[in-house]
């Protein structure tokens, strides 16, 4: 179905990139953008560091008239293998498209490069009094392009929603290489279909983003954390439901077991309660006074709830440093075996404390290294398993596992994936979820837009008879 | 292909990246390059697939020598991965099968094996070059413009390197009582006995800076005492694969702090620390030198702890300065000591203390990195002295002789002589404090 690269072509390619220096075909290169932070490894023949739209739209055309899959890809933080090259062909890496950073305190926008590290927009926004809410755990290194096409969300998203919510514009290169704009810099905009939310979460699949403008809000004055230690995992699942139901919204509502506290221990000793199934941290923001109230009032409802203690740190330095412990949760649980199949189903949040008890369930049922940490509050869990490839019988009862965890959260009324994306790793459950029919409808939009399939093929859609990675 | 031996232990390490990507924002040479092939994650993933088989060894040449070795990663790694070790690995399996540039060589063969091991050679290129500076040489060569025949880039170091003090004036007392101010009235009980290490650059370019470490101790009530017999501590050696020599120079230093019979170990220079704390790594073969290293290197400590955690410190006079502060690597990601020199630095009254951005990135000094790869770590440097021109700073404070010599260079390619200073963070300390070498 698609072409292979010969010399002719890739001399074609040559003259469309103005430096030889951003266009990569050595092995140790090739190599070096093979993966991601899942688990996949492919090889790209040719990778490419684009540094215009214009640029990128000749690459793209390039490639349907060669027949040559192309792969958008950031700093390769994702989770779900959406940058892997599947395919062969040429990796697009956009994270050195990161000048344009500009922040209008009048329009309360931000317009930014792809490439830009979402931590940045945080600053810059921060510095004009804004906040720009959603909130990856990787924001430090994953780019704002990646967070687009995977619409990534964060702690933040409880209260404040993920990056759809905060994407008013987009500059995007179709698949066969034009150039449009979606949406403006207009919070209200109801000119035609919304294309700026077709294409954010497309997992690169519908378009390049090269450029995107942001809605940011006032930054909030005051904020309070409180860190509540419970015995029991599912009593912290109840405490969370009641704070939600008691008119408290707080801005982040986090969980962490405690083969979660045990690994973060284990990189940056913190104090943390080894003994205890789990850990709820808590923020809430707004009017200083109101914060006060608010953090208090949620400390008296864990601790009716089962909580053996609630700490409230007295400073924001003690407050940051819980919430920088939180960030490392993520990786560091791969102290304890090398694989680590990161998922993120999530569920309504009537329904965390009965998806806590099912994740229970499965960890004894397999007998694995089940870690669940996460976005308590929003019902978006993070249940690990922590494995090793090289044992091909655990990787079994992973694979069984995997599928018992999807099964859960959909028959709860909750979804495969809350902010990872569909990518290589969950296309197989697609239909699970959406239906025949469902799944249908988004494949003929991904028809329609790229009609020989060109960008980022092998993602969300699954193959016929496609499996699981892991599973052989 | 078949699988490179040397590998295979790099290869279990390489197990525990689970490649999130949280070690590329502390990366300067990400930073320079923009390419993940010069990143930590991607040198990693390809040490894992030469060792795998699935990549030639000689594709990993331009990675792991264009890597600095800061380490900066170990520290932003949440997993543990012992990229050190790892590196060390490639590094050595690489040297078995390259041939090396003639610059490598001529570092390996004329500093590293025959200058460093040894004091009174390195006694002796001292006065050479005191000569050199100090009988009109250095005016002349310079006013001939002689120095462009020198090999590589050694003519722009020429250029930046401290003026030596005469032979006469380059001597460290054996031993400096304890020296304490008397504000309490009362004497500390038990004075904690401090061998110091002199070090081999440091002693010839930076003596100095050695004589005033041994005053300030002396003037925090420690007993300071010059370890006799000892050598460089090796890390050069080390690092560039000269395991024969390093084990040798680490023995050596091991038995001077035995018989000094000493409760502290104490090196002001955050490289050679951050070795010397890591000489149990290099006996893994000999369990009873191994044991004595554990010993040696539990009694190591950087100048900045100790001074830091002296119960009395000298009077300060206010110093109206700014100031910023180029932590060593080594010091940060190994010794794990980036806390005491910054108070140190703010507890001076009167000074206003700036802290650069990306001030955890590496110099480009990185041992003998700005030899071998000149270029890069010019680049490196540059970048790094356009954060030091953001603070407005009139003095960078450092803790390593490499880069004191680095920042030197930084300041003169930026056009800074004239309006700013490098100093290491003992000679600032000895400013305000009012002691001079005595």
């Amino acid at each position: 179905m698609y072409g292979k690269i010969n010399t002719e072509s890739l001399n074609e390619l040559r003259s469309l990139i103005r430096d030889e220096k951003r266009l990569l075909t050595g092995p140790a290169d090739r190599y070096s953008y093979s993966y991601d932070a899942s688990f996949g490894q492919f090889l790209p023949d040719v990778v490419i560091q684009p540094e215009s739209a214009t640029e990128i739209a000749g690459i793209l055309k390039w490639a349907n008239r060669h027949r040559i899959p192309v792969y958008p890809r950031g700093q390769a933080s994702g989770l779900s293998g959406g940058c892997l090259p599947v395919k062969g062909g040429v990796v697009l890496d956009l994270s050195a498209m990161d000048k344009k950073l500009e922040v209008d305190a009048e329009d309360l926008v931000a317009v930014v490069s792809p490439g830009v590290l979402t931590a940045r927009i945080h600053q810059a926004a921060e510095a004009a009094g804004l906040m720009y809410p959603p909130d990856p755990s990787s924001a430090a290194v994953s780019t704002i392009g990646g967070n687009l096409a995977e619409n990534s969300g964060g702690p933040r998203g409880l209260k404040y929603g993920v990056t759809k919510d905060y994407v008013l514009g987009l500059e995007v290169v179709t698949p066969q290489g034009e150039i449009i704009r979606t949406g403006g810099r207009t919070v209200k905009n109801v000119t035609g279909y919304d294309l700026t939310r077709l294409i954010v979460g497309s997992e690169g699949t519908l378009g390049v983003i090269t450029e995107a403008i942001l809605r940011l809000i006032p930054k909030p004055p005051a904020s309070a954390t409180l860190m509540a230690v419970f015995d029991d995992l599912v009593d912290s699942g109840k405490a969370i439901s009641r704070v939600l139901a008691s008119g408290i919204l707080p801005s982040k509502m986090e969980i962490m077991d405690q083969a979660s506290m045990e690994a973060v221990e284990a990189y940056r000793p913190s104090g943390l309660p080894l003994d205890a199934e789990a850990i709820l941290l808590i923020e809430v923001d707004g009017h200083p006074a109101a914060v006060q109230e608010e953090i208090r009032q949620a400390g008296e409802i864990c601790r009716n709830l089962g909580a053996r203690s609630v700490q409230i740190p007295e400073t924001s330095e003690e407050a940051q440093k819980l919430w920088q412990i939180r960030k490392l949760v993520s990786p560091a649980i791969a102290r304890i075996k090398p694989t680590k199949i990161a998922e993120d189903a999530t569920v309504p949040r009537s329904q965390i404390p009965a998806m806590f008890a099912r994740l229970k369930e499965i960890r004894e049922k397999y007998r694995l290294h089940l870690v669940v940490f996460g976005h308590a509050g929003d019902g978006n869990l993070h249940p690990n398993i922590i494995c090793d490839e090289r044992n091909k019988e655990e990787m079994q009862r992973a694979a069984q596992a995997v599928r018992e965890i999807f099964e859960a959260a959909v028959s709860l009324g909750g979804t495969l994936s809350g902010e990872h994306g569909i990518g290589l790793m969950k296309s197989p459950f697609m239909e699970m979820e959406l239906g025949p029919v469902g799944l249908d409808m988004m494949r003929r939009i991904k028809e329609a837009w790229d009609p020989n399939q060109i960008l980022n093929p092998g993602k969300i859609f699954p193959e016929p008879g496609q499996r699981w990675v892991l599973e052989t | 292909m078949s699988k490179p031996s040397l590998l295979e232990t790099a290869h279990e390490k390489t197990l525990s990246c689970v490649q999130c990507g949280y070690c590329l924002p502390v990366c300067p040479t990400y930073r320079t390059t923009g390419r993940e092939t010069h990143s930590p994650r991607g040198r990693l993933n390809l040490v894992k697939m030469a060792a795998e088989g699935k990549l030639p060894l000689a594709e990993l040449a331009e990675p792991i020598d264009l890597c600095l070795g800061c380490r900066a990663c170990e520290t932003a790694c949440p997993t543990g991965v012992e990229y050190g070790r790892i590196h060390a690995a490639a590094s050595h399996a690489l040297s078995e099968v390259k041939r090396e540039s003639a610059r490598t060589r001529a570092v390996r063969k004329r500093l590293l094996a025959s200058l460093l091991p040894f004091p009174g050679r390195l006694r002796r290129a001292g006065h050479l070059l005191w000569a050199y500076q100090s009988l009109g040489f250095q005016s002349l060569a310079r006013r001939l413009n002689l120095l462009r025949l020198l090999p590589g880039n050694l003519g722009q170091w020429e250029a930046v390197l401290p003026t030596v003090p005469s032979p006469r004036d380059r001597k460290l007392p054996r031993f400096l009582p304890p020296r304490a101010p008397k504000r309490t009235g009362k004497a500390p009980e038990k004075r904690a006995r401090v061998g110091f290490l002199h070090g081999c650059i440091m002693e010839v370019l930076f003596h100095r800076v050695n004589r005033l470490s041994m005053e300030l101790l002396s003037h925090c009530g420690y007993e300071v005492v010059l370890l006799q017999g000892q050598t460089c501590c090796g890390a050069l050696h080390a690092h560039t694969g000269e395991v024969e020599m390093a084990v040798r120079l680490a023995k050596q230093n091991i038995l001077a702090a035995e018989q000094g019979g000493v409760d502290w170990v104490v090196s002001n220079a955050g490289g050679c620390g951050a070795h010397l704390k890591e000489y149990p790594l290099l006996f893994a073969a000999e369990p009873d030198w191994e044991e004595r290293a554990k010993a040696f290197a539990a009694k190591v400590r950087d100048i900045s702890q100790l001074l830091d955690e002296a119960e009395e410190q000298p009077a300060a006079k206010p110093m109206r300065e700014v100031i910023t502060y180029q932590p060593s690597c080594h010091m940060s990601h190994v010794q794990k000591v980036t806390e005491a020199p910054r108070k140190l630095l703010r507890r001076i009254p009167g000074i206003t203390f700036r802290e650069m951005a990306y001030a955890e990135h590496c110099c480009g000094s990185a041992g003998v990195y700005n030899l071998l790869h000149f270029e890069e770590s010019m680049r490196i440097l540059d970048l790094k002295m356009e954060s030091v021109r953001d603070t407005k700073a009139a003095i960078i404070v450092t803790t390593n002789p490499g880069c004191q010599l680095q920042l030197q260079m930084g300041i003169h390619r930026a056009g800074l002589d004239s309006s700013v200073r490098v100093l290491h963070l003992v000679e600032l300390l000895a400013e305000a404090w009012g002691i001079k070498e005595a």
